[in-house]
C-alpha cells in the first residue's frame, strides 16, 4: 500500500490529495501503481475473486437483515417470508446462501494456490497468517449464519459445535460452565440465536478489516508468482492497472456464469433438506451434517475415539497451517521446480477431499466391500492419519531432501525461454 | 548538599514507583470490573434460570415405555422399566463401564429412570431401545447406552446424566 508515482492532474482533486491522499494509496495499491509480477496465471485470480464475493455477501446479508427477526417463534417464518413475500427475496436469500459457498470455494482454491505455489515461505509468512485469519473468521461467520434460518440442521449444527467447547471440562464443571456461557442458557435456544445474529452481523467487517491487513502486508514484498523467484529488474513486472484489473474482470465474469447457474438452477444443492423442517429440540436429525466446507475437519473429529482429543485434532488440523511455513524447509518456493513435493501436494488434496466425502457418510457404513468391509471409521482414520503426516513427516522431509529442478535466474527470462521453446 | 539532593531524589524515586503501582492497580481492577459485566451478560438470564423445575404425573406410563419432556430446553426421558430391565441394570453394575456407576444410584426407584436425553459426547437426542444394549442409540456419532442410561460403546464420554428429582407422591415427580 504506497502512494508511489501518483500525480493529479485536476487541481480540485490535487487539493483533495494534498490533505487525505487516499487516491494515491488506491493507484499504489489496486492501479497502475502497483507493479506486479508479469507471469501471473489464473490460479492468481482467486484474491480479487474473494475480495468480491465478500462484498456480495455483505451487501446481500445487510439486505436479508431489513426482513428477518432473530427470534425461535419467528426466525424460521421470516426466512420463509423472505423466500415468499418479500420482492426478490428468494434471490437475495439464494444468493447469499449459496455465496456462502462459492465465498468458500474461492477461498479453499486460494489457499492451495499460496501452498503450491510456496506463497506462504520467507518473506511472506505474516501475510500467510492473516489470511489463516480471515479463513477462521469465515468458518466462524458461516456456521453462526447456517444457524439463523433456525431449521432441524441450524439448531442440531449448532449443538454439535458448541457442545465441542464442553470438551474442555478440565475441572468438574468447567465444560458445562462454557457451555452453559456460550449459549446463555442450557441448551442451544433464543439467547445462542440472538448472540449468533449479532456476532454473524459484526464478524464480515472484521474479515474486511483483515483483508486491508492482509493487502498491505503483500504488497510490502509484491505478490509471489508461478515460478516463485523474486521479480527483480522492471523487466520482470507489469502495472496491476490495465493488465491484471482487466485479466481479473475477465476472471470474475466467468466466475459470475458459474455462481449465476447455481443461484438460478441449483439453489438448494448445497443445502440439507431438514433445514426446510423448523428447529425442534425433542427430535434428533437421524444424520447430522454440517457444510460441505467443514466436512473434511468433521471426520477428522470423528475419527478419535476420544472426545478432547478428537475436538484437538480437529482444531489443529487447521492450526497446522500456521507452522507450514518453518515445517517446509525448502529454499525454493513454487512446487513447479519440486517434483515430489508436487506429488504429495495432489495427494493431499485427493485425501482431503476424500476426507470430506467420508463427513457425509454414518461411521458404520461400509465403504468397501472386502472381506468383512471396511467402515467409514476405519477409512476416516487412515485419512486423518495421511492428513496430519503430510504436516508433520512428508512436508519436512521432503523438502530438505528432495532433488529440484533449476530455477530461471529471472521471470523475464523464464518468459522468453518459453517463448523460444514454442 | 549533594546527599541532600541525593535524598530527595531517591524519595522522589519511591513516591513515584507508588504512584505507578497504585494507579496500575486501580486501573486493572476498574478494567477488571468493567469487563465483567461484559461477559457474564452471556451467562443464563434471571428469567431462564426461573423455569427451574417441572412436575411430571406417571400414573399414565406403562411399564416397558419412555416419555419425553422438555426441561431447561431439552428432552428428558422418563423410562418406567420392566423388572427384567432392572435386572439387567443391576446385573452389568459388575461390566466393564467406561464410567462405571451403580443403577441403584441412578434410579432413585428402579422402576423409574429418570435422566436428560442428551447424549454426553455432542448434545444429539439419543433413540428410544436402540443400540447393542437394548438402551439408548446417538445416532449422530453411534454412542450405545444401557438400559440404565450408562455408556458403554462409542465416543461418549459420560453416562446420561441424571438430574436432580424428587418424587412428591406415588405418581408425580419433580425435576429440577
Amino acid at each position: 500500500m504506497g502512494s508511489s508515482g501518483y500525480e493529479p492532474k485536476n487541481k480540485a482533486v490535487k487539493w483533495f490529495e494534498d490533505q487525505l491522499p487516499i487516491l494515491g494509496l488506491i493507484h499504489g495499491t489496486l492501479g497502475a501503481g502497483y507493479k506486479a509480477p508479469r507471469n501471473l496465471n489464473y490460479w492468481w485470480n482467486f484474491g480479487s475473486l474473494a475480495g468480491f464475493m465478500l462484498v456480495v455477501q455483505i451487501i446481500t446479508g445487510i439486505i436479508l437483515v431489513m426482513h428477518y427477526t432473530p427470534h425461535v417463534d419467528m426466525a424460521f417464518r421470516a426466512v420463509e417470508h423472505i423466500m415468499r413475500d418479500v420482492n426478490y427475496g428468494w434471490l437475495l436469500r439464494y444468493t447469499h446462501s449459496n455465496g456462502a459457498s462459492m465465498f468458500f470455494v474461492i477461498v479453499y482454491i486460494h489457499i492451495l494456490r499460496g501452498m503450491y505455489f510456496g506463497s506462504y515461505k520467507s518473506p511472506r509468512e505474516v501475510l500467510w497468517f492473516l489470511g489463516l485469519v480471515i479463513y477462521l473468521l469465515m468458518m466462524a461467520t458461516g456456521f453462526m449464519g447456517y444457524v439463523l434460518p433456525w431449521g432441524q440442521m441450524s439448531f442440531w449444527g449448532a449443538t454439535v459445535i458448541t457442545n465441542l467447547f464442553g470438551a474442555f471440562d478440565f475441572y468438574d464443571g468447567m465444560g458445562e460452565s462454557i457451555l452453559h456461557l456460550l449459549w446463555g442458557g442450557f441448551s442451544v435456544d433464543n439467547p445462542t440465536l440472538q448472540r449468533f445474529f449479532s456476532l454473524h452481523y459484526l464478524l464480515p467487517f472484521v474479515i474486511v478489516g483483515v483483508v486491508i491487513l492482509h493487502i498491505w502486508a503483500l504488497h510490502l514484498p509484491g505478490s509471489n508468482n508461478p515460478l516463485g523467484i523474486d521479480a527483480k529488474g522492471p523487466g520482470d513486472k507489469i502495472p496491476f492497472h490495465p493488465y491484471y484489473v482487466a485479466k481479473d474482470a475477465f476472471g470474475l465474469s466467468f466466475f459470475i456464469v458459474i455462481f449465476a447457474v447455481f443461484i438460478f438452477y441449483l439453489p438448494n444443492i448445497m443445502g440439507h433438506p431438514d433445514n426446510y423442517i423448523e428447529a425442534n429440540p425433542m427430535v434428533t436429525p437421524s444424520h447430522i451434517v454440517p457444510e460441505w466446507y467443514y466436512l473434511p475437519f468433521y471426520t477428522i473429529l470423528k475419527a478419535v475415539p476420544d472426545k478432547l482429543l478428537g475436538v484437538v485434532a480437529m482444531f489443529g488440523s487447521i492450526l497446522i497451517f500456521f507452522v507450514l511455513p518453518w515445517l517446509d524447509g525448502s529454499k525454493i518456493r513454487s512446487a513447479k521446480f519440486r517434483p515430489t513435493t508436487a506429488f504429495f501436494f495432489w495427494l493431499f488434496l485427493a485425501n482431503t477431499i476424500f476426507l470430506g466425502y467420508l463427513g457425509t457418510k454414518l461411521p458404520d457404513e461400509i465403504m468397501i466391500n472386502m472381506g468383512g468391509g471396511i467402515d467409514a471409521l476405519t477409512l476416516g482414520r487412515i485419512s486423518s492419519v495421511f492428513y496430519f503426516a503430510y504436516f508433520i513427516v512428508i512436508v519436512p522431509m521432503v523438502s530438505r531432501f528432495e532433488t529440484t529442478k533449476p530455477v530461471p535466474t529471472s521471470i523475464a527470462q523464464a518468459v522468453l525461454d518459453a517463448k523460444k521453446g514454442a | 548538599m549533594t546527599t541532600n539532593d541525593q535524598v530527595e531524589h531517591e524519595e522522589e524515586v519511591t513516591r513515584r514507583n507508588f504512584l505507578y503501582v497504585a494507579s496500575g492497580v486501580v486501573g486493572a481492577v476498574g478494567v477488571t470490573s468493567t469487563v465483567w459485566p461484559l461477559v457474564d451478560q452471556m451467562n443464563p438470564s434471571a428469567d431462564v434460570l426461573a423455569l427451574a423445575s417441572v412436575e411430571v404425573d406417571l400414573s399414565s406410563i406403562p411399564a416397558g415405555q419412555t416419555i419425553k419432556i422438555l426441561w431447561r430446553g431439552k428432552p428428558v426421558f422418563i423410562r418406567h422399566r420392566t423388572a427384567d430391565e432392572i435386572a439387567t441394570a443391576v446385573a452389568d453394575n459388575t461390566s466393564d463401564l467406561k464410567d462405571p456407576e451403580n443403577d441403584q444410584l441412578r434410579a432413585e426407584r428402579p422402576e423409574w429412570l429418570i435422566m436428560v436425553g442428551v447424549c454426553t459426547h455432542l448434545g444429539c437426542v439419543p433413540l428410544d431401545q436402540r443400540g447393542d444394549f437394548n438402551g439408548w442409540f446417538c445416532p449422530c456419532h453411534g454412542s450405545h447406552y444401557d438400559i440404565s442410561g450408562r455408556i458403554r460403546k462409542g465416543p461418549a464420554p459420560r453416562n446420561l446424566e441424571v438430574p436432580k428429582y424428587a418424587f412428591l407422591n406415588d405418581t408425580t415427580v419433580s425435576i429440577g
